[in-house]
């Protein structure tokens, strides 16, 4: 298979994959009992029927599913049903920059804090120190963000006072959400890291190189840190992902008006053109991530065979 | 080891961030910005179709009806667009005279005609409105509501001027003034309603900031999903000497852990609520920030009398009767709740509540015994079902470990659903024993005890009674106060008697509130005017 022909057949593969992960959440949300219009006080019947009406839900479901596909490929996804007055496209508009925002930075935290401890830990296998890096980074994957969450609010917001605890505008509290969620994949990439290094530091070449006489750093840094990082890097699409997808609980722990919160939000109040709009976002993005990986290694590793 | 970039980060947010010492907090009560934690995110900005309590307060902001709240007395009407008003006899007719400086926020005069437009508006059932049914009370409202109706004209509420509005009621309604308080009666600027679509368009472009037009003290400068909504002054409005703030920012802060932290970091003046968990810590540790005001509101046990086991009257007794309230707010939700021997919370305009269902071993045991079981083992497996809920949770295994210890009831189990699930299992009468809670309307017995009339959308247990609801329809067309609140207690006596709901207790609003805010008094509606609410500079804490 030539390069193009891979590329085109992966994208029919993603746009298929999202075709039906939006079908199957169109029908399955419909199965979760309530409906947008329940509230704590009850709705005369009557008035939930005109409801419906007006958002075309009384039609049957295969009407509702043409209907809403026909305007999907359009890219219109229709009105929020909890959101009065708002539309999908403009919620997700409005919050997808903050999602995004904490998830890169997190990302850069990760990497920044991920990688030079993997190097570490793994230039001093089974030492002291190797061990205690690892033990941390275990710990680190093993504690979830709203157990970590709620502890940096508490250190560094607020016995510290170094970041705002809550807000999105004049706030600093994307930092400590960025910081959570960081730190979570941080553990995960220092852990990657240290082993696919300890793996090139057994490589022939580095062998070789010791050989040759090359200083201990040169060879790490020069030689196996270029193999050793590959892993890290074919990481990286499905880790954003799950950076910006992971912010449902960061962001409702911090106040911050993102995407995540509306996938949660609109699953309770049933909202379900957002939960919709949601899940393509999302959906997208993993979708997308994985697709630029593929391509990308493709294209870095020839002896990948194309489209194996 | 604190890796270096993090180090790094850390060093330059705090130049960036950290710079000015003063917290937000106090830098907005300088600048007379009230920033409050508001529950969720709210469903809407049109006083037409929201029904939460987050909602109504942005509401009052914006919007101003006939009548509003006093800062401080629950049963002072204070004057809002109408300056005067006056009852028939029988208190069927309300004629209120609208004051002429009453302006919209684009300069437009509010006048009686906004009012009528804004109940047809409610009430048409093509708007589709959660809370219409608040206005049933006008002539014909309920039968324009559900369509049997089409022409307006029929409904009871006319304006023969400009600045006259007379309101025709099905029955005798002597606390009118209070009802006409709610959201559901505020006025709506018809021509920016028009702007953006028909009258009874649920979804157009009304709302947003630019768009929108109200007549209360504040407008509206912008709104963010999830991010807040700030009011700033109208300049139109009529009281406008009154109004001292200089803006209010509602934030949505669904979690309440998140809205605690940023009040203890100076980012909001007042909670929305505060975690039953962190009650006991904020007695202790701030004593000056925390308030726990009584409130009009019940928290109780619905039993569905459909399905055994709760459908034996005598079993409800003894269930009732054996649950000591008095341990249950003290240690168990801890926020100064009273306990509720009735339905009715002693809140309600001077109505006395009941004492119908005291912690009486001897009785429960009787009632046990006439319910037909010889001991408490006897009493089939039954559920006790509550909505997601720490709290609720903590009360439901208190209530079964009571039932289990002073009755012997074994098989209690306690099940939890999400809320919306909840909802339609309640309305279903899938359960048989669940949490409950109400919130009053109005300061009147009958917002607590309508909804248990037979076939009530919002009875939920199957039970009806034709006793309870003819005292209901003779204490509606009762005249005389004293006779009308008789006539309620009378009902509310076969209610406790048959208990198809057990009451557990009646609510306090608990919350932080910064000492700089003042004018903020408890209130049993806790709906503030914000137009007395200041904020006083020379109150800010002290490091």
């Amino acid at each position: 298979m030539s390069t193009p022909a891979y590329i085109l057949s992966r994208l029919a593969q993603s746009v298929f994959a999202l075709f039906c992960i939006v079908t199957i959440t169109f029908f399955l949300i419909r199965l979760a009992p309530g409906g947008p219009f329940s509230e704590d006080r009850v709705i005369p019947p009557h008035l939930v029927a005109k409801m419906e009406a007006y958002y075309g839900l009384d039609k049957p479901l295969p009407v509702q599913y043409l209907k809403y596909m026909g305007n999907f490929v359009q890219g219109d996804l229709g009105p929020s049903l909890g959101n009065k007055g708002h539309t999908v496209n403009e919620v997700i508009a409005q919050s997808w920059p903050v999602s995004a925002t904490i998830g890169l930075v997190g990302l850069l935290i990760a990497l920044a804090i991920g990688i030079p401890v993997g190097v570490f830990a793994a230039a001093r296998p089974n030492s002291k120190t190797d061990y205690t890096l690892m033990a941390v980074a275990t710990l680190g994957i093993c504690l979830p963000t709203f157990v970590i969450g709620p502890l940096l609010a508490a250190t560094l917001g607020l016995k510290l006072d170094w970041f705002d605890v809550f807000g999105w505008e004049n706030s600093s509290a994307w930092v400590l959400a960025s910081l959570t969620l960081g730190l979570y994949y941080a553990a995960y990439i220092a852990r990657l890291t240290r082993g696919s290094m300890l793996d090139q530091l057994s490589q022939d070449y580095v062998r070789t190189a010791r050989a040759k006489g090359v200083s201990p750093n040169a060879t790490l840094f020069k030689h196996a840190f270029r193999g050793g990082i590959t892993p890290v890097v074919s990481y990286l699409g499905p880790a954003l992902a799950g950076l910006i997808g992971g912010s449902f609980v960061v962001e409702s722990i911090f106040g911050l008006p993102g995407l995540g919160q509306h996938f949660i939000k609109a699953a309770t109040n049933r909202d379900y053109t957002l939960i919709l709009g949601t899940v393509t976002v999302f959906a997208s993005l993993i979708l997308l991530m994985n697709f630029i990986v593929d391509v990308v290694q493709t294209w870095l590793d020839p002896r990948r065979k194309l489209g194996a | 080891m604190i890796p270096r970039p993090l180090t790094a980060l850390a060093a330059a947010t705090l130049l960036f961030a950290g710079c000015e010492e003063e917290r937000p907090v106090d830098r907005a009560t300088r600048e007379g910005i009230l920033l409050l934690g508001n529950g969720d995110e709210p469903k809407a900005l049109d006083p037409h179709l929201i029904s939460s309590v987050g909602d109504s307060n942005i509401m009052r902001a914006l919007f101003e009806g006939l009548v509003t709240y006093h800062p401080s007395e629950d049963a002072t009407h204070a004057p809002g667009v109408a300056e005067r008003w006056e009852h028939n006899e029988d208190y069927t007719e309300w004629t209120f005279h609208l004051r002429d400086d009453a302006r919209w926020s684009n300069g437009d005069p509010v006048t009686a005609g906004d009012f009528v437009y804004a109940y047809n508006r409610i009430l048409h059932p093509d708007l589709g409105s959660p809370y219409a049914s608040m206005l049933h009370l006008l002539e014909n409202g309920e039968e324009f509501n559900k369509g049997e109706i089409d022409d307006f004209s029929q409904v009871g509420a006319k304006a023969p001027d400009a600045h006259t509005l007379v309101c025709t009621l099905r029955e005798p309604a002597p606390y009118f003034p209070d009802l006409v308080k709610h959201t559901t009666w505020l006025p709506v600027h018809k021509p920016t309603i028009e702007k953006f679509g028909n009258m009874t368009d649920q979804f157009t472009l009304w709302q947003r900031p630019g768009n929108h037009v109200g007549n209360g003290p504040f407008m509206l400068e912008s709104w963010r999903i999830n991010g807040g909504v700030k009011v700033i002054p109208n300049p139109h409005y009529w009281d406008r000497e009154t109004v001292t703030l200089n803006g209010i920012v509602f934030y949505p802060l669904a979690n309440n852990f998140t809205e605690e932290r940023a009040f203890r970091d100076g980012l909001i003046h007042k909670t929305y609520i505060i975690p039953p968990d962190l009650i006991g810590y904020h007695k202790a540790e701030s004593p000056e920030y925390i308030k726990l005001d009584p409130y009009a509101g019940v928290y109780f046990y619905r039993c569905n009398v459909t399905k055994a086991p709760l459908d034996n009257k005598s079993l409800r007794k003894a269930l009732a009767f054996a649950i000591d309230r008095e341990t249950i707010v003290k240690y168990v939700s801890q926020a100064g709740e009273q306990p509720a021997y009735g339905v009715v919370p002693p809140t309600e305009g001077g109505y006395q509540p009941h004492h119908g269902v005291e912690f009486d071993l001897d009785k429960a045991k009787a009632y046990l015994k006439e319910a037909g079981y010889e001991s408490g083992a006897d009493v089939p497996e039954f559920e006790i079902l509550i909505n997601t809920s720490e709290s609720h949770k903590a009360i439901a295994a208190a209530v079964q470990d009571m039932w289990k210890k002073h009755l012997g009831i074994e098989k209690v189990t306690i099940a939890n659903q999400e809320w919306k699930v909840f909802q339609t299992t309640l309305r279903e009468l899938r359960y048989q024993c669940s949490r409950s809670g109400w919130i009053g309307d109005y300061l009147d017995p009958s917002t607590f005890l309508t909804m248990w009339r037979t076939g009530d959308d919002n009875n939920q247990t199957g039970w009806g009674n034709p006793d309870f609801d003819r005292l209901l329809t003779e204490a509606a067309n009762q005249i005389d106060p004293g006779e009308r609140f008789a006539k309620f207690r009378e009902a509310e006596a076969v209610l406790l008697d048959e208990l198809p709901m057990i009451p557990i207790y009646w609510y306090t609003q608990k919350y932080l509130l910064d000492p700089a805010v003042g004018g903020w008094h408890p209130l049993l509606l806790d709906n503030h005017p914000y137009k007395h609410v200041r904020l006083d500079p020379s109150k800010i804490p002290s490091e």
